[in-house]
């Protein structure tokens, strides 16, 4: 319970401090670029290491490389829709979150299946 | 297009959007780190990558950009979903810079210590992230060159 409140507070001071940097950067293209700061990672991997070790944090790195394939298809489709149809932008980046789930379970899946 | 820092929009931030984000990131977080005890680093370390804030983030550019047209008397809808689409072309370029950090995390730290790892991976981060947008910001800025977006006059930047 104690090491979640760290992660909380951690990940909280973290990922806000970035999305503060976001709003500071013009032009606006620019500032997005800290909406896939590695804030959550930053925040977690210290403590993953101490009460891991580095191999289990190493593993933690391989399955966030395809987290972060996945992210940047999401993020592409959820510019692509904003910019093209006259949609809202909450009710677009919610909409299109199962692109991120997909293609990321979709990567892992493959992964698993890649002989070592 | 120069890079600049606004730090007065700093002071247009209202408590409860940074309460919303440090809420959201640290819940994240706590997030991630249920799903790697219960299904392991594979699964949990997806969730390293995972969009925590974007959502919100994307909704409070839209809601700012429609406030300040509002000001002046304006209907600020198209302007702030064009915003929130910029934002959002920036936030791709910023995961190719993710995908270097963790890179970096997954083939490093097996050989060296921790806190190295972590800084060489912040700084693959910074480098790919801003190469990429300097890179791609002809395409992103429609005063920078052909096959631009078009976004009409009223480009938020």
């Amino acid at each position: 319970m104690h090491d979640l409140l760290i992660r909380f507070l951690i990940g909280g001071s973290v990922v806000s401090s970035f999305a503060l940097l976001g709003e500071v950067f013009r032009p606006k293209s620019f500032a997005g670029l800290f909406g896939a700061a590695p804030s959550i990672a930053l925040a977690t991997l210290g403590l993953t290491i101490a009460r891991h070790g580095h191999a289990y944090a190493a593993m933690e790195g391989r399955s966030m490389l395809l987290g972060a394939v996945a992210f940047f298809c999401y993020a592409s489709a959820v510019s692509w829709v904003l910019l093209r149809c006259k949609t809202h932008a909450l009710a677009t980046t919610l909409a299109l979150m199962p692109v991120w789930l997909g293609i990321a379970f979709a990567l892992q899946s493959l992964l698993a299946r890649w002989p070592a | 297009m120069m890079v600049t820092a606004k730090l007065d929009a700093l002071k247009e931030i209202k408590p409860h959007e940074i309460a919303l984000r440090f809420l959201f990131g640290g819940a994240c977080t706590v997030l991630a780190a249920l799903i790697a005890r219960r299904f392991g680093p594979a699964i949990g370390g997806l969730f390293l990558a995972f969009p925590a804030i974007f959502p919100a983030t994307a909704s409070l550019i839209e809601k700012h950009e429609k406030e300040e047209k509002a000001e002046i008397g304006s209907d600020g809808t198209e302007r702030g979903r064009l915003a929130a689409g910029i934002d959002a072309a920036g936030t791709a370029i910023g995961c190719i810079g993710l995908m270097g950090f963790a890179l970096v995390v997954w083939r490093g730290l097996p050989g060296q210590r921790a806190g190295v790892v972590l800084v060489e991976a912040l700084l693959a981060w910074v480098v790919l992230s801003v190469g990429f947008w300097l890179f791609r910001k002809g395409a992103l800025d429609p005063k920078d060159g052909p096959g631009s977006i078009q976004l009409g006059p009223q480009h938020p930047d």
